[in-house]
């Protein structure tokens, strides 16, 4: 048994013969909160996938708690993408959150009292509770991500892997999304793939730069917690150019951007 | 018009439209959301292949076009799993070559033939007792698969991705989804029509889908839908001497319109 959550030894992968990630090793320890960033198509949500066992790495080895991905996938709780789900589709937060037992129905394929006190629970933790009666297509892109961060707890995971969990979300529901996680964070693996990097900076321990390749950087505590500051200090002004000027880089800021 | 209810042909006609209204209830929901509507098109038009060949080789109808809609939904569950990106592609040649031997099957078959349109439009005098046990036992089946498999159907439809993580076996239930369309649609074929029941897979789920919220209520909403579209368009049919499935679909486009106005006066209404 490995200490690590996630092991990667030489893993590579291509969509069509076009290579989008090429010989990646890497490991993230348990307990880590790590983000995983990177351009557009530069291969975050595949290693995601990877690391997942949803995808199956061309050449090398994945390992989860030291375990082939797909053997072990209960224990993973994972936030997809907003565009990947049917919102039309009518189906209560209740049912939703259900979906994380779903492996565990009885045998005539039904969820029994306790899983239903579970998904109550898991809603209580993500303060959303009060609503597990609504239609999913009612709640706000900050409120069903909660859900489906529930959803993900309600299956007792050792890991949460989410897949750009705030992409469609203003800054507080942002704040709020990260906020929980780093309170998740104190009892399991975090992996998030994320193209925001002020909250990265401000939340995650480690931060994996993906592009083909990967770069692992680390985020000590003081410099997270002075960011946190200062994203705190703007109420939701504060766009990425004032960011990289707080870090000392010289990029103009005009009006536009100052209330974007 | 109730003179009607004492032709023994009309109350077969009437019972069938309750009975395929129940199945196209159930499926429909589950066609809509997984997006098989093209593909239940495909089916629908390639079970004419099964139509031809039965009339041409001389052996049971329903036999010929259960056989070529099974397999039309065999070919476009693989297709639309292996090669995802090629899928409206290969669906739109499954469905015009079905069609097409049909047609062919039909125009060597010897002799005057049965009225082919019929099978196509539909027809409330086509309708004998042994259908109605079918369909009868069908909608058995499908409430049973239904009832079985509701959550994985529930979670394939609102997120597959996630369905597959936690063991839904996502592509088993696709074929048995395209596989409950192929029955549907042979079933159909007799009052509605080949062609016609496309729309009725479809229109019923897009009006229940505004006002449900879970797939059950969709399901129940549509079936309702579905036996008030097929009654009215049977009277009709027989008041006015139409094509029963042609007079279902329009009364079931009007019906949809109806609903859909009413549901915007509604979110008005609520956000003043």
């Amino acid at each position: 048994m490995s200490g690590y959550a996630v092991e990667l030894k030489g893993v590579s992968f291509s969509y069509d013969g076009d290579t989008v990630l090429r010989d990646i090793s890497m490991r993230v320890e348990k307990g880590d909160f790590l983000a995983i960033i990177g351009p557009n198509g530069g291969g975050k949500s595949t290693l995601l996938k990877l690391m997942m066992g949803i995808l199956e790495p061309e050449r090398g080895e994945v390992r989860l708690f030291g375990k082939e991905p797909g053997r072990n996938g209960a224990s993973i709780g994972y936030v997809p993408q907003e565009t990947g789900h049917n919102l039309d589709f009518p189906i209560t937060v209740m049912d939703v959150v259900l979906m994380g037992v779903l492996h565990k129905r009885n045998i005539f394929r039904r969820y029994d009292a306790a899983l239903r006190t579970k998904a109550k629970e898991a809603l209580k933790r993500v303060k959303m509770d009060s609503l597990s009666g609504r239609k999913i297509s009612e709640l706000s892109g900050g409120e069903r991500q909660r859900v489906l961060i529930a959803r993900a707890l309600c299956g007792d995971p050792d890991i949460l892997m989410l897949d750009e969990p705030t992409a469609s979300i203003d800054f507080s529901g942002q704040w709020e999304i990260f906020e929980l996680l780093e309170e998740l964070n104190r009892k399991m693996t975090v992996i998030v793939v994320s193209h925001d990097m002020s909250m990265v900076m401000g939340f995650a321990k480690h931060a994996a730069y993906v592009n083909r390749s990967v770069v692992m950087h680390t985020i000590d505590a003081h410099t997270r917690y002075q960011i946190k500051r200062q994203l705190g200090g703007h109420e939701g002004h504060y766009c990425g150019a004032e960011f990289w000027r707080d870090m000392g880089k010289k990029i103009e800021c005009n009006e536009e951007c100052r209330h974007a | 018009m109730l003179e009607a209810l004492e032709m023994p042909f009309f109350l077969h006609a009437l019972t069938a439209g309750v009975l395929i209204a129940a199945a196209i209830g159930l499926i429909g929901p589950l066609t809509m959301a997984n997006r098989m509507t093209f593909m239940s098109g495909g089916i629908a038009h390639a079970t004419y292949g099964g139509v031809g060949a039965a009339i041409f080789f001389g052996f049971s109808v329903l036999a010929g076009a259960a056989a070529a809609a099974i397999v039309a939904a065999a070919i476009i569950s693989f297709i639309a799993y292996r090669y995802a990106h090629r899928a409206d592609t290969a669906i739109g040649i499954v469905w015009a070559v079905g069609m097409a031997a049909g047609v062919i099957f039909s125009d060597l078959a010897p002799g005057y033939n049965v009225d082919l349109m019929s099978f196509l439009f539909g027809s409330i005098l086509a309708v004998n007792v042994t259908d109605l046990w079918i369909m009868a036992a069908f909608d058995l089946i499908a409430l049973a698969v239904v009832w079985f498999y509701y959550y994985d159907f529930t979670a394939l439809s609102f997120d597959p991705v996630f369905a597959k993580l936690q063991g839904v076996k996502t592509q088993f239930l696709h074929f048995l989804l395209l596989g409950l369309v192929a029955m549907t649609v042979v079933l159909s074929m007799r009052l509605v029509g080949l062609i016609m029941v496309i729309a009725l897979l479809t229109m019923p789920s897009f009006s229940s889908e505004r006002f449900a919220n879970s797939l059950g209520r969709m399901m129940l909403l549509s079936i309702a839908l579905s036996i008030i579209y097929i009654i009215t368009g049977l009277f009709l049919a027989y008041m006015y001497d139409l094509s029963s499935g042609a007079s279902v679909i329009i009364v079931a486009a009007f019906g949809t319109i109806a609903l859909l106005l009413i549901e915007s006066m509604k979110i008005k209404g609520f956000s003043r």
